[in-house]
């Protein structure tokens, strides 16, 4: 009998179906890799699986027994843990204090008795933490420790584990994975959402493939092979994207950053001493595991963050760094990694397609809503954007929405342009459009810069390919001379 | 399974468009129960709360003469919280726009109305705006919450005013805590005869005519509703956060300091504090009962006007306490908070 | 004014009653917004409890059945808020402040109808009466307090004990700083958000019913007098901490005192512009501390799961 099984889960958000009539099931003391591109429904289901989400069919049994969890609390006292991708610690609290939350033995605290616990806890995993350390202060790793450690406190018995080396330094994954087998050998099952390969391979018995919210397999690890696991995930051999391939670098650089450093709130650096050139007519893409400096790469160059020290170039001149307003005038365009912080959901397209310009449609303050309504119209008809000036913008779809990204920057005949995950979320039909005006933009001489986790997403746009690992550009190789198994060193710190 | 289940959806138009119906209904529905423990029959009290007032003409006129400050502070709060800036301060910058109406009123002895109502109304206006300088400027520049500063600096208005009544300005002829009378040329002509509806009315309107062009039709007001609407991504769309939040702030203050002048160059002709009936506080069940807009601004004005005038009849007639007014509104007010959240979900009957 | 140790100990005396009903209320407020909600309804909530109280009180002709009527109301009303913050959502500015404006008409219309429109505010037959053991004592001005001001005193280290040493207070401080977080551990963050504004309400409760059972022993218009806001400063000012809370009360009451005794002896001063003072402290206070160093982190913030 499995440890816990889900059968005829079917999970939608307005529209949106994320699973559909999905079966999955977790052997006693298995470590279970779902596998999946992001969008695939992955998160979505194990968050119905731990009660965050209500399914809107099928059910769930936990030791043979059909349960309905409404709320974590049910999951939890079932022996479900669940380890999120974004750590749900209080950042003010203890290590102690963090780990006997909701758990706490009593109506009075002990501190002392609770430090004990958590001690003993982490010595059976041999897991070095302080637990009068705050939250907060907390390295990733160290977090992520304490997480395991809240389930196991629950008497976890199967533990959820959400992408739990996205966020990790390549030390710290084998220290993880040798956490995950001692859970393991204590007849714990273990659940590893994950869209890298080497991982199922690494640490899991079986894995279950999920592709655009439905199963398409569920085989043992030992059966199988990466490139069959990744047909499955991937379901297409290639996009038919048209590409370049005997792309000469005649133009001059058009984006130019130097040495960029910069620390987070902690003091810890982002990025260490970054460079690097994107030539006119040329797209460069940046692969590399999520949390290595990308995001802070993005927000230095869109102009949300400024930089500690180094400088960016942009056409020879000195960018505006940290002034947004001025990076239109200089023709940068902006892609950026969370479409909902670069427009207003409510207000209209027309006014949204408008915002970032407003100096050409408005005369001595006054805004010529005419002109602002033709202006939304042919953008509408040109990025084949599938509303009307006038509907608020959050009714439009994930795809939509880009579209409205893409017209305001694309439409001004950018120079530079800078794509963060510009197809994240997009369905295939959305994410082919994307590709496609990237592309028109590189014949019409723009340099492209393009930051994404979808390495093949990289493969496919790049003339050339850096790998960010840590806040550096770690290697760099031409796009007809890419290989997969260096990029993934690379990516992991592993080559050279 | 059969049940009610929330979505994160907007409710169909017709729902919403009928949210001020829905929410006047239910409060009335409430407030029953007080008219009925008062010994008064309901729909008798609504007749004279709602109807009444309209069938008189002297009653109307009051409507407008009431309706005025109410209009003015609604519009002022809701020109800042369109720009997700909380000015709760209203009440005490339309103080502040009473304490240099009144002084320039008394300055202006040798002045043809023309010049000096102006001048007034521009001295409200400043004084306003200063009295929301400091929290507007410590929002911006230090992210201090301003609901807290402009709440604590009403108290301390109210300090000023009656350090000053009792002080310096007390009126040296009466010996009463109120300033010594303004000028003649100072005083709001009457627009209505035999009535005491006032210049303020058209400040009011104008004021509130102004502001929606200013937030409809130019940039700052575009850039404004964005900023309420999403500050992140404002700022990413190079929209300058700070100076446009400070300018609304600042605005928000100007037209609340009206308020004040309108009631001492209209009504009073001199400072008192017993000058605003929370016209400041009441500013935000008007900004929220006209959903943020400025024609909705101006019918929760005068809607509330007719409740007040309404109640004053109910007391006489009914025995029904004055303040049921004021019952009414601030019940209003919740409830309709409660039902615009069919703006941003909707209801389903699950199977 | 002569400055005899006598005046000084009446000094000290006069703070720690000012100081009774803003602490509580004070109290109140902590331990509302440690769970992440900010309560502007405060300010209502005293007057009415303090109304209730006063009416029950002369009613049954009992203090104890008035002291429950307005700990009642303070929960009443507090639930209210949660009905609104919690459970809709809405924002909390907004609905605070029309949860102050509906208690303060509610006590106005009650007032009137039970009173009618006369000048004298109604007082009671008896009040709580301060205790008697120091009488006599060189220290009775400062020691011969009612009880509910040695309650208030002593209700300062047991809500700081309450929210640092409890598995309660663990909870409670958990929804106000990361409710995600909460949640995902198992707390049902609106449970928990509920029995802070309960506890919060009975505190605020006390406090209004301390000025019209005991202090006055009457009930007016303006008895709370924007003491609520006060009570909102003094909890940043206290950064959310009960003991800085207390610190924070006796700071602003003594200020109050000593202007009440300057007054009395004719001094010709502005004591409006001192009784500003403490108002503009708060501010600079704010202003230097920031919002973002000691604020639970959730506070203003609804909480809703995704789904």
């Amino acid at each position: 009998m499995p440890a816990v099984e889900m059968r005829g889960v079917t999970k939608r958000f307005g529209p949106l179906t994320a699973n559909d009539g999905v079966n999955f099931a977790v052997e006693r003391g298995e470590i279970h890799a779902l596998l999946g591109e992001n969008g695939a429904g992955k998160s979505t289901l194990m968050k119905v699986l731990y009660g965050l989400y209500q399914p809107d069919d099928g059910e769930i049994l936990v030791d043979g027994r059909a349960v309905g969890f409404r709320s974590p609390a049910d999951a939890i006292a079932s022996g479900i843990g669940f380890v999120s991708q974004h750590f749900a610690l209080v950042p003010r609290f203890t290590v102690a204090e963090n780990v006997m939350l909701g758990h706490e033995g009593g109506a009075r605290l002990n501190p002392r008795q609770m430090r004990a616990q958590v001690m003993i806890a982490a010595e059976s995993l041999n897991m070095a933490i302080d637990p009068n350390a705050l939250a907060g202060k907390l390295s990733v790793g160290e977090q992520q420790r304490v997480e395991i450690l809240k389930a196991l406190k629950r008497n976890c018995r199967v533990l959820i584990m959400d992408e739990p080396t996205a966020v990790l330094a390549p030390q710290d994954v084998e220290a993880l994975f040798a956490v995950l087998r001692d859970l393991q050998k204590q007849g714990m099952s273990v659940i590893i959402i994950t869209h890298k390969l080497n991982e199922v391979f690494a640490v899991s018995q079986r894995v279950t493939v999920l592709r655009l919210g439905k199963v398409v397999g569920e085989i043992a690890t030992e059966a199988t092979s990466p490139s069959a696991l990744a047909e499955l995930m991937v379901g297409r051999q290639t996009l038919a994207v048209e590409r370049n391939t005997d792309h000469q670098r005649q133009e001059p650089v058009k984006l130019e950053v130097r040495d960029l450093k910069l620390a987070d709130k902690r003091g810890g650096l982002r990025l260490r001493g970054l460079s690097l050139e994107v030539h006119g007519g040329e797209i460069v893409g940046i692969a590399g595991v999520a949390g290595n400096g990308q995001s802070e790469l993005v927000s230095v160059l869109t102009g949300t963050a400024v930089p500690d020290s180094g400088e960016v170039l942009a056409h020879g001149q000195p960018y505006p760094l940290g002034q947004p307003k001025a990076l239109p005038n200089l023709k940068i365009a902006r892609i950026p990694e969370d479409r909902l912080k670069a427009v207003i959901s409510d207000m209209s397209v027309a006014d949204n397609l408008v915002l970032e310009s407003l100096d050409g449609f408005t005369r001595l303050g006054h805004l010529g809503r005419q002109q602002i309504r033709e202006h939304a119209e042919r953008m509408i008809k040109d990025f084949q954007i599938k509303a009307s000036p006038g509907d608020l913008v959050r009714t439009l779809s994930g795809g939509n929405i880009q579209k409205i990204i893409l017209a305001r920057s694309l439409g001004q005949q950018p120079e530079v342009v800078i794509a963060a995950q510009p197809t994240r979320g997009l369905d295939i039909g959305a994410t082919e459009y994307v590709h496609h005006k990237l592309l028109e933009q590189k014949e019409r001489g723009a340099a492209i810069l393009l930051i994404s986790e979808d390495l093949e997403e990289i493969l496919q746009l790049s003339d050339r390919i850096l790998v960010i690992f840590e806040g550096r550009i770690a290697g760099e190789m031409s796009a007809a001379n890419a290989d997969v198994q260096r990029i993934g060193a690379l990516m992991t710190g592993a080559g050279g | 399974m059969a049940g009610l289940r929330i979505e994160r959806a907007p409710s169909p138009v017709w729902v919403r468009s009928l949210i001020p119906v829905f929410s006047i209904f239910v409060t009335f529905l409430l407030v029953s129960v007080l008219i009925i423990s008062a010994g008064a029959s309901p729909l008798q009290a609504f007749y004279e709360l709602l109807i009444a007032p309209l069938t008189k003409t002297s009653a109307r006129a009051d409507i407008l003469m009431m309706a005025t400050p109410l209009i003015l502070t609604g519009v002022a709060v809701t020109v800042a919280f369109l720009g997700g800036y909380f000015n709760i301060g209203a009440e005490g910058q339309l103080f502040a726009g009473a304490i240099a109406g009144a002084w320039i009123g008394t300055l202006v002895t040798d002045l043809p109305s023309t010049a000096a109502i102006p001048l007034m109304l521009l001295g409200g206006f400043l004084a306003g705006m200063a009295w929301a300088l400091l929290p507007a400027l410590l929002k911006v520049y230090l992210s201090v919450d301003e609901v807290v500063t402009t709440l604590l600096l009403n108290s301390v208005m109210l300090f000023i005013v009656s350090y000053l009544l009792n002080g310096p300005w007390r009126d040296p002829v009466s010996g009463w805590p109120q300033s010594p009378t303004i000028a003649l040329s100072g005083q709001f002509p009457v627009l209505i005869p035999r009535s005491r509806v006032h210049l303020g009315l058209l400040v009011a309107l104008a004021s509130a005519g102004v502001m929606w062009w200013v937030l409809a039709r130019t940039r700052f007001g575009l850039e404004l509703r964005a900023i309420g609407k999403n500050r992140e991504g404002a700022q990413f769309l190079g929209i300058p956060v700070r100076s446009r939040v400070l300018m609304a702030a600042l605005i928000s203050g100007g037209i609340a300091g009206l308020a004040g002048v309108s009631e001492v160059g209209g009504i009073h002709y001199y400072l008192s504090s017993t000058l605003s009936n929370s016209f400041g506080y009441t500013g935000i069940i008007v900004a929220t009962l006209g959903a943020l807009t400025m024609p909705g601004a101006v019918l929760a004005a005068l809607f509330l006007a007719l409740i007040n005038r309404g109640a004053l009849s109910a007391s006489r007639e009914l025995g029904v306490p004055v303040y049921l007014a004021d019952v009414i509104q601030a019940t209003l007010l919740l409830v309709s908070l409660s039902f615009l959240l069919l703006n941003r979900y909707r209801i389903r009957i699950r199977r | 004014m002569e400055l005899s140790i006598e005046s000084i100990l009446v000094l000290f005396g006069a703070t720690l009653r000012i100081a009774t009903p803003i602490l509580l209320g004070a109290l109140g407020e902590t331990v509302i917004e440690r769970a992440g909600i900010l309560n502007l309804g405060i300010e209502g909530t005293l007057l009415l409890s303090s109304f209730t109280g006063f009416v029950a009180a002369q009613v049954t002709g009992s203090l104890w059945i008035g002291l429950l009527a307005a700990m009642l109301t303070g929960v009443v009303l507090c639930l209210l808020m949660g009905l609104l913050s919690v459970t809709l959502g809405v924002n909390q500015h907004v609905s605070g402040l029309g949860i102050t404006m509906l208690a303060t008409a509610l006590a106005l219309f009650w007032f009137r109808l039970q009173y009618g429109g006369g000048t004298t505010p109604p007082a009671l037959d008896e009040s709580f009466q301060p205790l008697q053991a120091f009488t006599g004592t060189p220290l009775e001005p400062v020691f011969s307090q009612h009880w509910l001001v040695y309650v208030a005193l002593l209700l300062v280290p047991v809500t700081a004990w309450m929210l640092n040493r409890t598995s309660f207070g663990l909870r409670l401080r958990s929804v106000g700083e990361n409710p995600e977080a909460a949640d995902t551990a198992g707390v049902s963050v609106y449970r928990v958000r509920y029995e802070a504004l309960i506890v919060g309400g009975i505190l605020m409760g006390l406090g209004g019913a301390f000025l019209s059972l005991a202090q006055l022993g009457a009930f007016s218009h303006g008895i709370i007098n924007g003491r609520g806001w006060v009570a909102i400063a003094i909890v940043i000012f206290g950064n959310w901490r009960p003991g800085r809370v207390l610190a924070g009360a006796l700071l602003f009451s003594f200020v109050q005192a000593l202007q009440l005794r300057l007054q009395a002896s004719g001094i010709a001063l502005p004591y409006e512009l001192l009784l500003a003072l403490p108002y503009l402290l708060t501010i600079v206070a704010i202003a230097l501390v920031g919002r973002n160093v000691s604020a639970p982190a959730a506070l203003l913030k609804p909480y809703r799961r995704e789904g």
